[in-house]
């Protein structure tokens, strides 16, 4: 890429204040380095991947409050985790983490395990067993 | 405790601690040239592994390998040390920094509090430096960042034992021995030698042969799975291409500059001509993400369209594949 074809677009780097470093081209086609402050096409991939987040975290909790799934589906969801992950930051196997997003074993979890759920999500115990999705 | 440490941005994280904590020691080797003599270069496909609820796909070879790569092919000695305990990581990393030492982590990026939004996902293999201990905050050199920044005790201990695919562990590391003269001819040879190998490997899902088992999927998925998850299994590929300057594009060119300083020291103009080759490919990397991009703004789009970004990543592969055949031949 040359440097007078960086692109300079709004991006999401504004709001924390950042501009990213690219390897581009001067007149005499050598190397050199230059700013981009963000550029449209992958502002497009980030808005796209976000959008799908906030969806799932729509439905995450349209799905606690029908009573449909527990609590912890919609605190994953807004943790931009899956179930992968989440098992990985409560220390049990997936099937475990699966059993708990039903509501009915959900209600029977002892205080420490839900601990381990309130921590991973950075949230207090209360918070996580009160959320209604309401 | 603050040691003399010198923060320069780069474009790619981990080239940018090596390069740092290279140039801290007396080394000084350009962000391109560790890339080019660790084999930064790569691409695989993992249709069975998803991330971010898309198949994976990598631009670049497992975290760590870079360094390690450059640094075995440079004579250089890397000490890395894991802890299963936070309070002995944070304990190690505080005794190299009284010994001015600066360290490289391996960190989680979802709890950079310094980071915008948009980019704290749950990645595990972003890398950093710290170079120091002031108000009970660690001073943080994060090569994707214009400046230093720092974090809290607790907010560091988070990113060090971040969980998912690939865990940190608390992973640090520093260089213990660097030679006196390193031998970059020979280094830069093994380092395009390994990159021609890797992009002409055999198999299915890594290289070129990946790029065109990828481009043949898109217009599959397009059949099978429709607009919405192809769209988004798009987004996906432009993220891994060019997120915080990794990936296709930003790739290239890091190879460009670096094909440029090599041709330089082994006197071969052949590498001159090449870094204009690869220069080109990165463009049409960058074009490739704008079409992309294209596509979620005209969203009933002709359905067309992904067979076109099929035909064009095809095109990319086959000039990538004669690339690296010339490369090879050229040293």
């Amino acid at each position: 890429m040359k440097k007078q074809d960086i692109p300079q677009d709004e991006s999401n780097l504004q709001s924390a204040n950042m501009t990213e470093m690219l390897y581009v081209t001067d007149e005499n086609n050598n190397y050199t380095t230059a700013q981009s402050i963000g550029w449209e096409a992958k502002k497009a991939a980030l808005d796209e991947s976000m959008e799908l987040i906030y969806e799932r975290i729509a439905e995450a909790k349209q799905n606690v409050a029908n009573g449909i799934v527990s609590p912890i589906i919609y605190f994953m969801e807004l943790n931009k985790m899956d179930l992968q992950v989440l098992a990985a930051y409560v220390d049990k196997w997936q099937w475990t983490v699966k059993r708990h997003t039903k509501p009915k074993i959900f209600k029977k979890l002892s205080d420490s395990t839900l601990k381990k759920y309130a921590d991973a999500f950075g949230i207090s115990v209360d918070e996580l067993k009160n959320f209604d999705g309401k | 405790m603050k040691i003399n440490f010198e923060h320069h941005q780069t474009a790619h994280c981990e080239n940018g601690v090596a390069s740092n904590l290279l140039l801290n020691k007396g080394l000084k080797l350009s962000e391109p040239m560790i890339f080019g003599i660790g084999s930064g270069l790569f691409f695989v496909y993992l249709p069975f592994l998803k991330v971010n609820f898309a198949p994976g796909f990598s631009y670049r070879p497992m975290p760590g390998a870079i360094f390690s790569k450059a640094a075995k092919r440079l004579g250089i000695k890397i000490k890395r040390q894991k802890f299963s305990n936070p309070k002995d990581a944070q304990t190690a990393l505080e005794k190299n920094l009284e010994q001015n030492i600066p360290t490289g982590l391996q960190v989680g990026v979802f709890n950079l509090t310094y980071f915008p939004e948009e980019y704290k996902f749950h990645f595990n293999a972003h890398n950093l430096v710290v170079y120091g201990k002031e108000n009970g905050r660690f001073l943080i050199s994060d090569p994707v960042m214009d400046f230093a920044t720092s974090l809290s005790e607790a907010e560091l201990e988070k990113v060090r034992y971040a969980k998912g695919a690939l865990p940190p562990k608390g992973h640090m590391y520093f260089p213990t021995y660097i030679p006196e003269a390193v031998n970059l001819e020979e280094a830069i040879k093994k380092g395009i030698k390994d990159t021609c190998k890797n992009m002409l490997a055999p198999v299915p899902i890594i290289g070129v042969k990946a790029m065109r088992w990828v481009a043949k999927s898109i217009p599959k998925w397009a059949e099978k799975k429709g607009t919405k998850v192809t769209n988004h299994y798009l987004g996906q590929l432009i993220r891994m291409q060019e997120e915080i300057g990794t990936g296709g594009g930003g790739f290239r060119f890091i190879y460009g500059a670096f094909l440029q300083e090599a041709a330089v020291i082994l006197k071969n103009d052949e590498l001159k001509e090449l870094s204009k080759e690869i220069t080109a490919i990165g463009d049409l990397w960058r074009d490739f993400a704008v079409d992309i991009a294209r596509v979620y703004k005209n969203r009933n789009s002709k359905s067309d369209i992904y067979n076109q970004l099929s035909k064009s990543m095809l095109h990319i592969a086959d000039l990538e594949e004669a690339f690296y055949k010339k490369l090879k031949k050229a040293i």
